[in-house]
């Protein structure tokens, strides 16, 4: 099994670190002071055409500590936990700290906003497994990917992985927080070949709770037909048309949504989307909600990297930009208060508009299904968007053909307010949970 | 003169105790009858950086990376374990771990271990952190702050950074070879965001290598860094949108060279050959590029930020030829794949940190030179694009497609550049788009020292470099008709 051993003992023992170092930083003279200690143990194991390729443990460690001097400010980390090593470490940040420029938005978050109620999350599910399942597991999904089709004449690997961890987080303004999670993998990657043109694809099923895995059966399945589908790829002429996203691309459009609201992006005038609270950026039928508190969820947390509690709320509202993802940083820059995002966005859910895979299909009529994307091409200033894609060509609702080297560009700004629908299958791997979505005009450019 | 392995004892060896008697027992657990291969490499890195926004230095921070990543391999079988903690419990403990990759019984002796001193030095053994002091380091990024803004009053943000890390690495294998290497680096960026009219552009500049900061204080480098970044994001206030299609394609010379990095580099790297899943698999001694065309990676080049004095496996880098006068010619090969492939090691073999396993990747990839003049190459365009900057790129190997996008770019109309064009990335085939390859400048220039490569979930840090080339038949992912 791949658990931290005495993770109680363990959990007090940081607990009690990270009290030691605020106390220490005070001695200091440092005003206040923050500090995350994390410690997390894992198995991965990789096969390969029918045989163990690679097979790692992982143990990994690491403090870091953030002293105030009023509001100057100074950071370090270590991986070493022994109090000599955590008060050299302590001494860097002060040196650091003594550099830096006084900045009056510099602090801890405001203590009335803390978690304060403990909430049981349920992220923490150490998985019974050993090397030798987890080889059995990784094989079983590259067996049956390798069995699907005569086509399928090479494998990338299948790899198992799992991963438990354990982290606090604590402050001066009497935060002192406890985490862990675990987190395990199951992925399969193969190689088809038509004449002498090859193409790889890949599948993955990941979860805190290993019975909630998808089977390595369907794992491997999944990666054999999404890559035997891709021979036979071409290029097509530039034209514009409609593009559907399929769910694991579509939460890449609400990933850029989150970087334009992001508070860093805001304060720095950085966004495409600036000052858009109460703005229509997106069609009325549009809904994205935050839900921090979804027990065993990706992105599930009880208070952020400051230690505020996070809260549910609404970020899009009938189309509309309901708030910013703040820390307390951005937020005082803003004159806005934090939103409990310092580390990030928890979980976003985008509701859908009723319509399943086809109907959307059926929706676009004729356009492009994109199943694949390259390449980083947005500009997250202008919202101009241009990325390389592969996917199918469709016609009358339906699939036609394989297709790539091309490209797909726009605005995300005339893409969020192009969205058709939104589909019913959701997928919940990701923090982002979303279905696919459609948009109804983009530029692709091709031969 | 004290030696690279002078620092790795002090570091790693004497504080633990870890003499060779220690070793021996570390090897006698890790080593097997079918173990090929078999290393510990212990690494000490320390990184300092600051950051500047809105004209004051807001942030710095300071960490330490230290310990120990012990590997067995038996031929195409990789056991990997490492620890934060460098005794020689944990390391025995590694052991174990790494080697339940074999089944077979123990065997292990290492015949005689022995100190491997590389021929040549490629950079200093000084640390670049204490190369400034931090007021220097600060001053150095408030002049950045001031000259972009003295460039224009436009400028509304500037962002600057400025990175120095200190490395010092021991690798043990089995064959009983020591091998040390201490490796600075530094770097530093500079991004601005400019306003005219209510329209809102960004551009960033900066360079660095295996050198001290103080690079940066010399022949106003952090002035002309800023300069850059103003000027370019300037250009894209003008830039109007780029064609959408496939056409006649100019690109500048210097980091548009992530072309290679990305179009062929990555599918020359062993590790996918081996397994025959790229898109060159078996295809050496093939024409892949137009006649005239030879591209090396090339490790061996002084202070870049690319180079290293020896991989981390301990073998000397080299200047490889991949594609000579259009030819395939070779693979990046790390100990692993050239053993598995009947060759030896091109010192390609890299990890990210100790807690990363091996494998092979690119040092700096760049085209050597040809004959034309870089005004006469964009002169012989009708109607096309020249693309002078990327902000990077992506490959899928197996298919051979890429990408790469440009942040800098203008139409070419008639022989002559002319209007600026928005930001379009730029998708191509690996194996053939070097075929397409027209004409070559006589202009060859490596970037400036700001790549960093990722794979596998490491990254490192690399070089690209190449010539003004024209490139007839990349797809342009512009909006445009």
């Amino acid at each position: 099994m791949i658990e931290l051993e005495n993770r109680q003992a363990l959990g007090a023992e940081f607990q009690e670190l990270a009290e030691f170092v605020l106390k220490a930083a005070k001695e200091r003279g440092a005003s206040a002071a923050e500090v995350g200690i994390d410690k997390g143990t894992g198995l991965s194991v990789e096969v390969r055409m029918g045989k163990v390729d690679k097979l790692q443990y992982h143990r990994d460690q690491g403090a870091s500590l953030t002293v105030y001097f009023g509001h100057k400010k100074g950071f370090a980390s270590s991986g070493d936990f022994s109090r000599k090593a955590l008060e050299d470490t302590l001494d860097a940040a002060c040196r650091i700290a003594r550099y830096t420029a006084e900045d009056e938005f510099n602090g801890l978050a405001d203590p009335e906003l803390m978690a304060k109620n403990p909430l049981d999350l349920d992220l923490y599910h150490p998985w019974e497994i050993n090397a030798d399942r987890a080889i059995e597991l990784a094989l079983q999904a590259e067996g049956t990917a390798r069995a699907y089709d005569a086509r399928i004449t090479n494998s990338d690997g299948a790899s198992v992985d799992s991963y438990a961890g354990l982290g606090v987080y604590a402050n001066s303004n009497g935060f002192n927080g406890l985490n862990s999670s675990t987190r395990h993998s199951l992925s399969c990657s193969i190689v088809a070949q038509e004449n002498t043109a090859m193409q790889r694809d890949y599948w993955y099923t990941t979860s805190c709770v290993a019975e909630a895995l998808d089977s390595a059966e369907s794992v491997g399945q999944e990666a054999a037909r999404r890559t035997v589908r891709r021979l036979g790829g071409k290029s097509i002429p530039t034209c514009e048309a409609p593009v559907l996203y399929a769910p694991e691309l579509a939460r890449g459009l609400i990933g850029h949504l989150v970087s334009a609201l992001s508070g860093a992006s805001q304060y720095r005038k950085a966004s495409f989307l600036l000052d858009s609270v109460g703005k229509q950026i997106f069609p009325e039928f549009l809904q994205l909600r935050e839900c921090p508190h979804i027990p065993r969820a990706p992105g599930s947390r009880a208070w952020d990297a400051e230690g505020v509690a996070t809260q549910e709320r609404d970020i899009i509202l009938n189309g509309q930009v309901q708030g910013y993802f703040l820390g307390s940083y951005s937020a005082r820059k803003l004159g806005l208060q934090t939103t409990g995002n310092a580390g990030g966005s928890s979980n976003l859910l985008l509701t859908h508009t009723d319509a399943s895979f086809q109907d959307l299909l059926k929706q676009m009529g004729r356009g492009l299904l994109v199943t694949e994307l390259i390449g980083s091409g947005i500009n997250m200033i202008t919202g101009d968007y241009s990325r390389g894609a592969a996917g199918f060509w469709v016609e009358n609702g339906e699939l036609q053909y394989p297709v790539e080297e091309i490209t797909i560009a726009s605005n995300l700004k005339d893409m969020y307010l192009g969205i058709q629908g939104v589909g019913t299958d959701i997928d919940q791997r990701g923090s982002i949970q979303t279905g696919s979505i459609l948009v109804n005009r983009m530029t692709i450019a091709g031969q | 003169m004290q030696d690279a392995m002078a620092y790795a004892r002090v570091e790693f060896l004497t504080p633990s105790g870890l003499n060779e008697a220690a070793l021996d027992k570390v090897f006698a657990e890790l080593l097997s009858t079918d173990t090929t291969l078999a290393d510990l490499y212990f690494q000490a890195a320390r990184y300092e950086s600051w950051g500047l926004e809105e004209g004051i230095v807001k942030s710095g921070s300071y960490s330490i990376e230290r310990g120990v990543g012990v590997r067995s391999v038996c031929g195409e079988q990789t056991g990997f374990a490492y620890s934060d903690e460098i005794s020689l419990p944990a390391l025995l403990e590694s052991a174990r771990a790494a080697r339940a990759i074999s089944r077979a019984g123990q065997s292990g002796k290492v015949q005689a271990w022995k100190v491997q001193l590389p021929a040549r030095h490629l950079y200093g053994l000084s640390d670049p952190l204490a190369s400034l002091s931090e007021v220097d380091k600060i001053d150095l990024l408030q002049r950045m702050d001031t000259k972009a803004r003295a460039v224009s009053p436009y400028v509304k943000q500037v962002m600057a950074s400025l990175v120095a890390v200190h490395e010092i690495i021991l690798i043990v294998d089995e064959q009983g070879r020591m091998t040390a290497d201490v490796r600075p680096l530094v770097r530093t960026n500079v991004s601005v965001i400019v306003e005219r009219n209510g329209q809102t552009e960004s551009a960033s500049s900066g360079g660095g290598g295996r050198f001290d900061l103080d690079y940066f204080m010399n022949n106003n480098r952090a002035d002309e860094f800023a300069e850059e970044a103003v000027r370019q994001a300037l250009v894209n206030l003008d830039a109007q949108a780029a064609p959408a299609g496939t056409m006649t394609v100019v690109l500048g010379s210097g980091w548009p060279g992530v072309l290679l990095h990305e179009a062929i580099g990555h599918g020359l790297e062993g590790d996918f050959n081996r397994k025959g899943t790229s898109a060159f698999s078996g295809r050496i001694g093939e024409q892949v590029a137009s006649k005239g065309i030879t591209v090396v990676d090339d490790g061996t080049l002084e202070k870049r930020r690319g180079s290293l004095t020896v991989d981390d496996e301990g073998t000397e880098t080299q200047c490889t030829t991949l594609i000579e006068d259009g030819i395939l010619k070779g693979y990046m090969l790390d100990r692993q794949n050239a053993a598995l492939m009947g060759t030896q090691s091109t010192g390609n073999g890299r990890r990210q940190s100790y807690s990363h396993l091996t494998m092979p990747r690119m040092t700096n990839t760049y085209m050597r030179a040809g004959e034309y003049d870089p005004a006469e190459i964009i002169a012989s365009v009708d109607k096309g694009v020249y693309a002078v900057n990327f902000s990077g790129g992506q490959v899928d190997i197996t298919s051979g497609k890429f990408v790469f996008s440009a942040s800098e770019a203008y139409l070419i109309e008639n022989g002559k550049a002319t209007r600026p064009l928005k930001n379009a990335t730029l998708i191509g085939n690996g194996p053939d788009v070097l075929t397409r390859v027209r004409m070559v400048g006589n202009d060859l220039a490596l970037d400036a020292g700001i790549g960093v490569c990722g794979k596998d979930g490491q990254s490192v840090p690399v070089g690209v470099g190449q010539p003004t080339l024209r490139v007839d038949g990349l797809t342009v992912g512009g909006t445009a008709a």
